[in-house]
C-alpha cells in the first residue's frame, strides 16, 4: 500500500503529484485562505472535492528551485468526522498522505485552534503549526511563548501575519525542510486513561499485522475504538478499490 | 484485507463497551491537553479590555439581545424612511418633467397616438415610477444594510435567533440563511445548502421566503410611507417604521410557526447541533461599503426592476387601451379577480398585479399605478402625496395599503426564486408546497384583517 501514494492523491482530483503536495488546514476565520492566497498568488485552481459539494482550492509556489502544490482544506473545528467538511479534512491527511500539512491557528484564540492541531498531529507527525494574526495579537497584548510550544509540541511552529506577509518565508523554508527530510518533527503521543490505553494494547498488534508498523496506526485504532466506521469506508474507496487509470473515468 | 479490520472493528467495539464513551473520553482528553498547553505558552499581560465580548455581552445577551436587534432594525427603517421622501419627490418631479417634453418631441413629430400612450405613458412613465419610488430607499437602506453586515453583525443575529430555531425543531443555521433572505429569497434559498440534513433543508428552503427581500422592501417602505408616513400625517414616519419593523418581527414569527408545523408534520426529525463562531468585530470600510452597495445591489435591483418594467409598463397600457365588448382587457381580467380581490381586501387590480408580478417582486407597484393611470385619470403626478391621492381616487384605506404590505409579504416567491427552489429540491412537489403555504397564509390573514375592519367599520 505504501510506494503508491500516487493513488490516494489521483482519488482526490489530484494529477500532478510529481510535485510535493502540503495541505493546509485550520479552524475558519483564522486567515488560511489569506496564507493559501498569498503563497499561491494567482497560481490556483479552485474546483469541488470529487463527488462532493464541497470548494476544492489548490495552488503552487516555488521555493528554492522546488514547486510545492498547495492543498487549501475546509475550515474545520476538528476532524471527527461530524461533517463533511471534517471528513474531506481528515480523509485528506490520512489517505492522501500529503509530504507535510500546515495547520493555520488564531493568535488571539490559541486553546481553541490546538485542540484541531493535536488532532492532527495524532494522524500524521508531519506538521508545521503556523499561528497567524500575531499582529491582532500583539494588539491585545497577547503573548505566546513559540518556542516553548514547539518543544512540547514536537513540530516546528511558525509565527505569522498573512496580511502583512510576516512569517510567511519562514514558512515557506519550514515545509522545504520538512519536504526535503532535513527537518524531522518527534511529536509526542497524547496518552489516554487506563481503559483506553488498555483496549488500544490489544487490537494495535492486529492493525500493525495488516497494516505493516506505521505511525498513523494508533490513530486508527482509536477510531476503530470509537467505532467510526467512516475511516473502514474511507479504506475501502481510498486503498482498496481499483484507481481509475486516467482521470475522465472518473467522470463517466 | 478489509474483512480483516472488519473483524478488528468488531473486536475494538466488544473492547470499548459502548463507542460513545471512548470518543467522550478522547475529545475530553484533547480539550484538556490544549487548555494546559495553551496556558503554559500564552501569557496575557493583563486582562486586555476586549471590546468584542464586552459588545458581544450586551448584543447577544438574553435581556438585551432582542431589544436591540429591534432597535437597529427600527433605526435602519426610520432613516431609510425620512431620508428617502424628499429625494423621492425631487425625482418624481424631474422625471415627469422630462415626460412633458418627450411628449411635446411626439407631438412635433406628430407620431401616431397609440405609440405615444405606448412608449410615454406606458414603458416611459412606469418606468419614472420604477426609478423615483424605489431608487431612494433602496439607496439607502443597501448601504446601512451592508454596513451592519460588514461589521459582522449578522452572526450575532444568527445567534441570538438560534434558540428559537431549535425549539421550532429546524436548524440553527437556518436563522444564517433567513438574514441571507433579506437581500434575496433566491440566494437564501441557495445558503441553505450550508444546513446538511436533508429535512432541516427543506424547512428552511420552504419559510425562507417569509421575509421580506431587497425586492419587496421597497414595496413594503413606500407603502407604509405613503399611508402613514410624512406624506400621511405629521410624526407620521414613525409609525410607518413600527409598523416596517412589525411586519418584518412578524415574517419573523410565521418563519418560525410554519417551520415548527412542517417539523411536527410532514418534516419530522430531531434538530442537529452545530458550532457557530462570532467573527471579531472589525471597523467597516465605508466608502466601500457604499460603493459596493450602491453597485451591487441598488443599481442591480433596480436595473432588474427597470427591464422587466419596461415590458410590463408597455403590456399593461396595451391591456388597459385594447377594448373588447366595451371594456378594457385589463378591466376584464381586473374584474374576473375582483370578488377575491374585495374579499381580501384588496382589488382585482392588485391581485393582478401581483399575479403579473410574479416575474420579479419590484414591478407590483409599478403595474399597479399603470393600471389605475391608464384607466382614464391622466394626472400629472408629483411625488408620494399625489401618488396617495390617485390611490384615495381608487378606492384605497389605510386598510387596503395594509393587506397590500401583508401580502406583498406573503404571497409565492418570484420566478427566480420558484426556479432556484426547484434546482436545489430536485422536486416540483416542494416547490408547489413552497408557493402555497406563504400564498394560504397570506390570502387568509388578508382575509381575516379585511373581514375585522369590516366588522369594526372602518372599511
Amino acid at each position: 500500500m505504501k510506494g503508491q501514494p500516487l493513488q490516494p492523491l489521483l482519488r482526490f482530483g489530484i494529477e500532478d503529484a510529481d510535485s510535493p503536495v502540503v495541505a493546509l488546514a485550520g479552524n475558519p476565520n483564522t486567515g488560511k485562505t489569506t496564507i493559501f492566497n498569498a503563497l499561491t498568488g494567482l497560481n490556483q485552481h479552485t474546483g469541488n472535492w470529487p463527488g462532493k459539494t464541497v470548494v476544492q482550492a489548490r495552488g503552487k509556489y516555488c521555493y528554492g528551485g522546488q514547486e510545492v502544490i498547495l492543498v487549501d482544506l475546509p475550515g474545520t473545528y476538528s476532524l471527527l468526522a461530524n461533517s463533511v467538511e471534517e471528513q474531506i479534512a481528515r480523509d485528506f491527511i490520512y489517505f492522501g498522505r500529503p509530504d507535510a500539512t500546515i495547520v493555520v491557528a488564531d493568535a488571539t484564540c490559541l486553546e481553541r485552534n490546538l485542540n484541531l492541531l493535536l488532532q492532527v498531529v495524532e494522524i500524521t507527525p508531519l506538521v508545521i503549526l503556523c499561528i497567524n494574526l500575531i499582529d491582532e495579537a500583539r494588539r491585545k497584548l497577547i503573548k505566546i511563548d513559540f518556542a516553548r510550544l514547539a518543544e512540547r509540541l514536537g513540530i516546528p511552529v511558525v509565527p505569522a501575519s498573512a496580511r502583512t506577509g510576516e512569517g510567511l518565508e519562514l514558512l515557506k523554508k519550514t515545509v522545504q525542510d520538512m519536504i526535503s527530510g532535513k527537518l524531522k518533527p518527534s511529536p509526542k503521543p497524547i496518552i489516554y486513561d487506563g481503559e483506553v490505553e488498555g483496549a488500544l494494547h490489544q487490537i494495535l498488534p492486529e492493525i500493525k499485522g495488516i497494516l505493516g508498523d506505521d505511525a498513523t496506526s494508533r490513530w486508527l485504532a482509536l477510531r476503530l475504538l470509537e467505532g467510526d466506521e467512516t475511516v473502514l469506508e474511507g479504506i475501502q474507496h481510498y486503498l482498496l478499490t481499483d484507481p481509475p487509470a486516467r482521470l475522465e473515468e472518473v467522470f463517466v | 484485507m478489509s474483512a480483516d479490520l472488519g473483524r478488528i472493528l468488531q473486536r475494538a467495539q466488544d473492547l470499548s463497551c459502548g463507542q460513545d464513551a471512548v470518543r467522550d473520553k478522547v475529545v475530553a482528553r484533547l480539550y484538556q491537553e490544549a487548555e494546559s498547553l495553551a496556558r503554559e505558552v500564552v501569557l496575557t499581560e493583563k486582562p486586555a479590555r476586549d471590546w468584542d465580548s464586552t459588545i458581544d455581552d450586551i448584543l447577544t445577551s438574553k435581556r438585551y439581545g432582542y431589544p436591540s436587534m429591534l432597535a437597529l432594525l427600527a433605526l435602519v427603517l426610520w432613516l431609510t424612511i425620512s431620508g428617502a421622501n424628499m429625494p423621492s419627490q425631487l425625482l418624481a418631479r424631474f422625471l415627469f418633467a422630462v415626460e412633458g417634453w418627450l411628449s411635446s418631441l411626439f407631438l412635433l413629430l406628430r407620431a401616431p397616438d397609440w405609440l405615444h400612450g405606448l412608449l410615454i405613458l406606458g414603458v416611459y412613465r412606469c418606468l419614472a415610477w420604477v426609478v423615483s419610488v424605489m431608487l431612494p430607499p433602496m439607496a439607502i437602506f443597501f448601504p446601512l444594510f451592508t454596513l451592519l453586515e460588514d461589521l459582522g453583525y449578522l452572526p450575532r443575529v444568527a445567534f441570538n435567533l438560534d434558540a428559537f430555531f431549535q425549539k421550532a425543531g429546524a436548524h440553527g443555521k437556518q436563522a444564517l440563511t433567513m438574514s441571507m433572505g433579506f437581500g434575496c429569497n433566491a440566494a437564501g434559498v441557495i445558503a441553505c445548502r450550508i444546513i446538511e440534513s436533508p429535512r432541516e433543508r427543506l424547512i428552511a428552503i420552504l419559510t425562507n421566503n417569509f421575509v421580506p427581500c431587497n425586492g419587496r422592501f421597497p414595496t413594503l417602505i413606500a407603502m407604509s410611507n405613503i399611508f402613514l408616513g410624512a406624506a400621511a400625517l405629521n410624526g407620521g414616519s414613525i409609525l410607518a417604521v413600527l409598523l416596517v419593523a412589525g411586519l418584518v418581527v412578524g415574517g419573523i414569527a410565521i418563519t418560525l410557526v410554519v417551520s415548527r408545523l412542517l417539523s411536527s408534520t410532514l418534516l419530522k426529525g430531531i434538530p442537529s447541533h452545530f458550532a457557530l463562531e462570532l467573527p471579531p468585530y472589525r471597523p467597516p470600510q465605508v466608502l466601500q461599503v457604499i460603493v459596493r452597495s450602491v453597485f451591487d445591489r441598488t443599481l442591480f435591483v433596480l436595473w432588474r426592476a427597470v427591464k422587466v418594467a419596461a415590458p410590463a409598463g408597455a403590456v399593461a397600457w396595451a391591456l388597459a387601451n385594447i377594448y373588447v365588448d366595451g371594456l378594457s382587457l385589463l378591466s376584464h381580467a381586473a374584474g374576473f379577480f375582483e370578488p377575491l380581490g374585495r374579499a381580501m381586501g384588496l382589488d382585482g387590480v392588485i391581485l393582478l398585479a401581483f399575479i403579473l408580478g410574479l416575474p420579479a417582486n419590484e414591478i407590483v407597484i409599478p403595474i399597479i399605478l399603470m393600471s389605475y393611470l391608464s384607466a382614464g385619470a391622466m394626472l400629472e403626478l408629483e411625488g408620494l402625496p399625489a401618488l396617495r391621492e390617485l390611490l384615495l381616487a381608487n378606492g384605497w384605506t389605510w386598510v387596503t395599503a395594509l393587506n397590500m404590505m401583508l401580502f406583498s409579504l406573503l404571497h409565492f416567491p418570484c420566478g427566480t426564486t420558484l426556479l432556484t427552489i426547484h434546482k436545489e429540491t430536485q422536486s416540483w412537489k416542494w416547490t408547489a408546497l413552497a408557493a402555497l403555504i406563504p400564498t394560504a397564509i397570506g390570502v387568509a390573514l388578508c382575509f381575516l384583517a379585511a373581514q375585522g375592519a369590516r366588522l369594526v367599520g372602518l372599511f
